[in-house]
């Protein structure tokens, strides 16, 4: 599997660098998902972060961290999903993460499903405002989330999302 | 000054129109950010979009924040210290594809940290209570202890242990790649032993 060669490309690079901050890439759409993304920050302290959201306007708020806007996209639209996740292909591929964090929604969805084709370990923490049942971007991501969590008790099960608190 | 938005997705005609015909009163001057809302105020200083940085500058100088139920601006308001009112959108009048703004204000108005309004006489109601509204703490600008703690958790997961690089190395130099592919939380069971616990 062409697969082998990344893993092992990725695990060695890993191992090089144990003792460096390790490389997050924090993805959220703009609004709710971005607020409460940033809450979450302190968890990654000593990282390098990098960010992804769909504001160009958000970049002053990252200081001099690098930043990518993506065109936002939703369900309905396939083309745009497409520019969406081949954007997000390169900025993975620009990025290496260690790890990958979202809180959705479709960017988040792409960044967690690529960065794990490329070896890093993924949390998606379903959004506060997905109090009735998951996101369809956090149903979807399910298999390909190490860290799978959602902000409401009632919502957790034990084969998943767990919960563990929230952002508020 | 208070300060109302909503959004800059859809349309919340309902919420600015009730604000607009409420300041006509005089008590206290308003601005709205109004987003695609087809009612235009009469009353109220308004604009259709504000840059993230403004909207900010605005929550943070007003006395209230009246909004819908969306937690970019719920989140922001009460880092700030602010008292807020929220009107949910409601997916039968066609504000929202669906009623989950309806079910965050519940379970928000639970936690007590806002005011809700379900309708227009509720907001009119509330925007009334505002003036003996005192002023609320501000909220950590951080998550929770234990959402952060779950997530320090998981990135000290990465802090290779002997464990995890004998598993890798297995992985790869017995040809067990499916086997690790496919099985990745048996991996990080052993390397980080704080999430096998839980």
């Amino acid at each position: 599997m062409s697969l082998r060669f990344t893993r092992r490309f990725f695990d060695h690079r890993r191992n090089m660098t144990s003792s460096h901050p390790h490389r997050v890439l924090a993805v959220a759409s703009g609004g709710g998902h971005w607020v409460q993304l940033l809450r979450m920050l302190p968890a990654f302290e000593g990282c390098q972060i990098s960010y992804v959201t769909t504001l160009a306007s958000y970049a002053g708020q990252v200081g001099n961290a690098r930043f990518y806007a993506v065109r936002d996209a939703s369900s309905w639209d396939k083309l745009g999903l497409l520019r969406m996740a081949a954007r997000l292909f390169w900025v993975v591929l620009r990025e290496r993460p260690d790890l990958v964090i979202s809180t959705g929604a479709a960017p988040g969805y792409f960044a967690l499903r690529i960065g794990k084709l490329f070896g890093a370990r993924t949390i998606w923490v379903d959004s506060m405002a997905n109090v009735e049942k998951l996101s369809l971007s956090g149903r979807l991501v399910e298999r390909h989330a190490d860290l799978w969590l959602t902000q409401w008790a009632h919502l957790a099960s034990p084969e998943g999302p767990q919960f563990e608190g929230a952002v508020l | 000054m208070i300060f109302v938005t909503v959004g800059t997705q859809l349309p919340f005609d309902r919420l600015v129109r009730t604000v607009d015909e409420w300041a006509l009163s005089g008590k206290r001057s308003v601005y709205a950010q109004i987003g695609p809302t087809d009612y235009k105020p009469r009353n109220i200083g308004w604009s259709q979009f504000l840059s993230a940085d403004e909207c900010h500058r605005r929550i943070s100088t007003c006395s209230a924040v009246i909004a819908h139920a969306g937690m970019g601006t719920i989140l922001t308001a009460l880092e700030l210290g602010k008292p807020v009112i929220v009107m949910p959108r409601r997916a039968d009048l066609r504000e929202h594809r669906n009623d989950h703004q309806l079910a965050t204000a519940r379970k928000l108005l639970a936690l007590g940290r806002l005011m809700v309004a379900f309708d227009e006489e509720h907001l009119q109601a509330k925007l009334e209570q505002l003036a003996v509204e005192p002023a609320h703490e501000r909220i950590s600008k951080h998550a929770s202890p234990q959402l952060l703690g779950a997530l320090r958790r998981f990135v000290a997961g990465e802090q290779v242990t002997a464990a995890h690089l004998k598993s890798r190395m297995a992985a790869i130099f017995c040809g067990d790649q499916e086997g690790f592919a496919c099985n990745p939380v048996g991996v990080e069971a052993i390397a980080t032993p704080v999430g096998a616990d839980r």
